[in-house]
């Protein structure tokens, strides 16, 4: 297992190194920062100081190794709007993104599996064909327009929810998150829901097409003819089969979640990195920009050893072909 | 003061409501197995052996339906039994076995799991240690060494015949009264089958366990079993006493069944074989089910044909038994 996890960080390096490059060079040609910069009648001199003093005046090579060198001691720069380090802005951003995403996530998870059980299990019934038909709904409608409805009917029709911005935050674990306080949650839950939407669907249909498969299985059938519960036969064996496949799509589906509640949060005005990087690639905020995408990387890169090591604990076959490995 | 039989099954029906039509997977079977005895259903494939099995512990799967026949398990008729009733007998006081032990463990549970939790569902109150104490147990009686340590492994590290032993011994666990084999030793190869049916044999003797051996293949019946039951499309064509019904079988289908076994009386001469497909469940024949592979069938078998006794403890469903064989 340890030998499994230093293999996988080594390979992580790699893909954070690579992805830096493309980052950096794909920044590059986006356009000029310092037409942002530098005021329209600023003299050829002082356009001059400014690109010296961003360094853009050395080779590419030069200027990234730069940018890789300063990055490795925490420094992406500093943002051209507001004038702070670019990573202190993103990581200021997170909590609220990452809130967003775990409600989703455990929304997804909570709503998600139960309905494909039984889906999967009561198979003819009308109950399991609406909850069929549930889902190809909450595949296709585009995000921004359900998150529109949401606000029309929860929150201007009804008058239940509050339509945008985050609630009310207290410090946890030196953090502001919304989880605690009663308006904190007001504010979460349409914005939660609306990201959680799409995969609620994929989680029902992945454990509706896992229950299908598991109970014409032998060993579910030889835990019946044991005279188990049908409570146990359903909670252990079925679920713990089933739970491979959605922990794996849904490990990478956080990272989604996060790096592409970009929608949601503009829709729902929530405070998030997504709403942070629509802002800075309009102002053409490179360091933020560039900022964003490195940590969305390492999230990512992160997420998928979290999956790998937890595939290994759901499945006993993969973790012994670890050890040999 | 008769005594009731451990297990009796009474004109036994299952059907399957397909949306091709009826299937009368099994549609007529009755015998009786008691205390320490071996049974052999057999049959070829699809004659509904393992629906036959299936029923009497309860799990026939929609849309197959226990139609009609009783099923009497210590002189209590299971079906129609309420589930909860019908759980608490499953696993503890019948227990099944299955073909492809590859299929039938749990693969991303623990052996001991699997095994502690087959004793726990049926007595709450022993606890995990002596549950697992009685798992270990069982482990070695089927064969299996250093059980404590087998007990931590999960299901593919373990060979074929490895686990089959696991669901035996899992089958084991609550000392059951009856136990069902669904051809148990198909899937493995013949040296393992060999020990394997020897230790079952050897433990349904020392058990007092009834078993039922469901499988395709005369020469395991012939080592293991004390009667024979044998099947064809659904119905039971002859019951009797194994060596009774081996020397001399009566019914036509028994008779090609044996003279298509290859032995030292016909060495050297081509092997009989039995002409024909068995029909399909959906579209059975009127009448006797066999008639259109039978050298003796005529006009009578038109009709169905009813169980009669030809010979004294044999149960046979034909209207032209081969009594000469008989005498």
């Amino acid at each position: 297992m340890t030998v499994f996890i230093i293999r996988r960080l080594m390979q992580s390096v790699v893909v954070v190194l690579l992805m830096s490059f493309l980052v950096f060079g794909g920044v590059n040609l986006v356009g000029d920062p310092v037409e942002m910069m530098v005021s329209d009648e600023a003299d050829q001199e002082e356009r001059e100081r400014v690109i010296r003093s961003m360094g853009l005046d050395k080779p590419w090579y030069a200027q990234y190794g730069y940018f890789v060198i300063n990055a490795l001691e925490g420094d992406l720069g500093k943002s051209f709007v507001y004038g702070e380090p670019a990573l202190q802005i993103i990581v200021h951003h997170i909590p609220a993104t990452f809130e967003l995403a775990l409600t989703a996530l455990v929304m997804a998870i909570v709503i998600g599996i139960p309905l494909g059980v039984y889906a999967g299990l009561k198979n003819e019934t009308k109950a399991a064909k609406v909850i069929m038909a549930g889902s190809i709904l909450g595949f296709s409608l585009p995000t921004f327009w359900v998150g529109l409805m949401f606000i029309m009917v929860f929150a201007v029709m009804l008058g239940w929810l509050p339509s945008t911005g985050r609630g009310e935050t207290v410090p946890f674990l030196g953090m502001q998150v919304s989880f605690f306080t009663m308006d904190g949650l007001r504010h979460l839950l349409l914005p939660a829901l609306n990201l959680a939407l799409f995969k609620i669907s994929l989680v029902i249909r992945l454990s509706r097409a896992g229950t299908r498969e598991a109970v014409h299985q032998d060993y579910i059938k030889f835990a019946r003819a044991k005279g188990l519960s049908t409570r146990r036969v359903i909670f252990v064996h079925l679920m713990k089969n089933i739970l491979i496949p959605v922990v794996t799509v849904l490990g990478l589906e956080f990272g989604a979640l996060i790096a592409f509640s970009v929608v949601t949060e503009t829709v729902f005005a929530w405070p998030g990195m997504g709403k942070l990087i629509i802002d800075s690639i309009q102002n053409l905020d490179r360091p933020v920009i560039v900022a964003y995408l490195m940590i969305i990387v390492i999230i990512f890169v992160i997420i998928n050893l979290v999956v790998d090591v937890l595939y290994s604990i759901l499945d006993p076959r993969v973790r012994l072909q670890d050890v040999k490995g | 003061m008769t005594t009731t039989p451990t297990l009796q099954v009474d004109d036994l029906q299952t059907h399957f409501f397909t949306k091709q039509g009826i299937a009368k997977a099994v549609d007529g079977i009755s015998f009786t197995v008691d205390r320490g005895e071996v049974m052999g259903l057999v049959g070829e494939s699809g004659c509904g052996k393992s629906v036959t099995g299936f029923s009497i512990i309860g799990l026939v799967d929609p849309p197959g339906e226990v139609v009609g026949g009783r099923i009497l398990f210590k002189g209590e008729d299971l079906v129609g039994l309420d589930e909860e009733r019908m759980r608490r007998l499953r696993g503890n006081r019948i227990a099944m076995i299955f073909q492809d032990p590859m299929m039938t463990l749990n693969p991303v549970l623990r052996i001991d799991t699997q095994m502690i939790e087959t004793v726990l569902a049926h007595e709450p109150d022993v606890g995990r240690e002596e549950a697992r104490r009685r798992s270990r147990d069982v482990l070695g009686q089927v064969g299996i060494a250093s059980a404590d340590e087998r007990l931590k492994a999960y299901p593919h590290q373990f060979s074929g015949g490895m686990r089959q032993r696991v669901a035996i011994a899992i089958a084991l666990l609550n000392k059951p009264d009856v136990i069902i084999a669904d051809e148990p030793t198909t899937a493995l190869d013949v040296t393992i089958q060999g020990q394997i049916l020897y230790e079952a044999q050897k433990l349904c003797r020392e058990t007092g366990t009834a078993l039922i051996w469901i499988t395709h293949d005369l020469a395991v019946v012939a080592g293991l079993a004390d009667k024979i039951c044998v099947m064809y499309a659904g119905m039971m064509v002859e019951e009797g006493a194994l060596n009774d019904v081996l020397d001399h079988p009566v019914h036509p289908y028994t008779v090609g069944l044996l003279g298509s076994v290859p032995s030292h009386n016909n060495r050297g001469q081509r092997l009989a074989q039995i002409p024909g497909m068995a029909p399909s469940l959906l579209n059975l024949p009127t009448g006797c089910p066999f008639k259109a592979r039978c050298t003796r069938a005529d006009g009578a078998c038109e009709a169905a044909p009813e169980i009669t006794q030809p010979v004294p403890g044999r149960d046979v469903r034909c209207f032209h038994p081969h009594m000469e064989a008989a005498q």
